[in-house]
């Protein structure tokens, strides 16, 4: 098996250059790549453009790269959480691309797939729809979309083998696996790496060949934005 | 005019055996305590689960099992786990059966608005675009009218739009209305001790009323 197994974090994202367009899986807070985010926060590097879901909180996940004024570009479906990034958007220090989740995870997949374009009905009639073309099919109208593709995806499963397979837990797997093939080189931080063959084969999520690198993350903070609790 | 909880609670009537349901975030969210426990229906979350469960009791808390609205949840027996393109593909397939949202504005031919407020909010549409662009059935919960008293339900939207002749049905603080083909608000239902003066005088949109309405039943 080819072994894509690096160091740490540091390495993983060491050639990432300024103005990299760059992908993050989670959804809010749940599956992002807590231990690439923190080494890029280490690098001298700024311009970049990130596609995620959303936008972190104000000190945690991407809204620490915010902070920083490493971001060019967002493009996202919803960013209601974190303050500085409102800021910066009025301000008009950053732009901002905002998708409808769907187009937005559909766009990924197709990139990773090799679909240059497809037709969605969400955003019919909307601003959404300004600029793009527009098509009737049996009696309903649809607009194109094109595919997204990234320099680099930065992923987060629950486990990985040093072949890169992946497998994700809960609701953390959301962007990640679209996004891993999605990017031209897919560095995937996991929980707990293990040998390749310890995965059982059905199980694998991600196949290896979409991960370019892979290392064990470590001290994972996993925080929560909203702690709901029953009593009973 | 109801409180939140009980609209919440009147459009849990509408739930049928047998359906896969999105729950919006807000008071949507709020209809999964009210569904009647003989019936069997799936709570769908667009962060990629089937099968919504209770928020777990503390020592059960897991960070990786949140819903759309960031909240930790539990699983049902039986839920399955998919990711974000999946997710939207069975939005997009039309294999939810229903669909509640939240709103700022409807017009009275079915449009939504709730995803913007130009200049002031820009939070992002999430999954309500393709939601709404997909679903058969959707219901709104909404405040009837704004704090300041204006309309919520409208000729047209005055705020950017989320989706075109969607709507099929609105549970608001004062009443249930569905929307009518050719356009207007057809009043089915008052809130307990609402006229239908009070509800035509705070309807900007067309409001049709055809014989005797009921007062809602809890």
């Amino acid at each position: 098996m080819i072994n894509k197994v690096i160091q740490d974090a540091q390495e993983a994202v060491k050639d990432i250059p300024s103005g990299a367009f760059l992908m993050m899986g989670g959804f809010g807070l749940s599956g992002i790549p807590e231990n690439c985010i923190s080494a890029l926060l280490k690098r001298n590097i700024n311009g970049l453009t990130i596609v995620s879901n959303n936008a972190g909180v104000d000190d945690f996940g991407i809204g620490l790269l915010l902070k920083k004024k490493m971001v060019k570009k967002m493009i996202s479906s919803y960013v209601g959480e974190n303050a500085e990034f409102e800021r910066q958007l009025l301000s008009g220090e950053l732009e901002v691309d905002l998708i409808p989740q769907g187009t937005l995870a559909e766009r990924v997949r197709a990139g990773g797939a090799g679909i240059p374009a497809f037709f969605t009905p969400a955003g019919v009639g909307t601003e959404v729809a300004e600029g793009k073309e527009i098509r009737e099919f049996d009696g309903k109208l649809y607009l194109m979309e094109r595919w997204l593709r990234a320099d680099f995806s930065l992923v987060k499963a629950w486990k990985g083998d040093t072949a890169g397979n992946l497998i994700f837990k809960g609701t953390a797997r959301n962007f990640n696996p679209i996004m891993a093939a999605a990017g031209k080189i897919c560095i995937a931080e996991v929980e707990e790496l293990v040998p390749a063959g310890e995965l059982d084969p059905n199980q694998i999520h991600t196949p290896g060949i979409y991960v370019q690198r892979i290392f064990e993350g470590k001290d994972y903070e996993k925080r929560i934005e909203q702690r709901t609790v029953s009593h009973s | 005019m109801l409180t939140k909880e009980q609209i919440a609670q009147r459009i849990a009537q509408e739930v049928q055996n047998g359906q896969y349901i999105n729950l919006g975030i807000g008071i949507p969210t709020l209809v999964a305590n009210y569904i009647p426990e003989d019936l069997e229906v799936v709570l769908q979350s667009e962060n990629g689960l089937l099968g919504i469960g209770p928020f777990p009791t503390e020592y059960k808390i897991d960070p990786d099992l949140i819903n759309a609205g960031k909240q930790t949840i539990t699983m049902v027996k039986g839920s399955g786990l998919f990711n974000s393109a999946e997710s939207f593909a069975m939005i997009r397939g039309g294999h939810v059966h229903l669909t509640i949202l939240g709103a700022m504005e409807v017009s009275e031919n079915g449009d939504i608005a709730n995803w913007k407020i130009p200049g002031k909010m820009v939070k992002g549409m999430g999954g309500a675009m393709d939601l709404v662009a997909s679903a058969e059935n959707i219901i709104v919960a909404m405040q009837h009218c704004s704090r300041s008293g204006d309309s919520k339900l409208l000729k047209e939207c005055s705020l950017p739009i989320t989706g075109i002749r969607c709507v099929k049905k609105i549970v608001t603080d004062l009443a249930v209305l569905e929307i009518a083909p050719e356009g207007g608000f057809i009043l089915k239902e008052r809130a307990p001790g609402v006229s239908v003066e009070e509800i035509q005088s705070k309807t900007e949109g067309k409001l049709i009323i055809e014989g005797e309405i009921p007062e809602m039943k809890f």
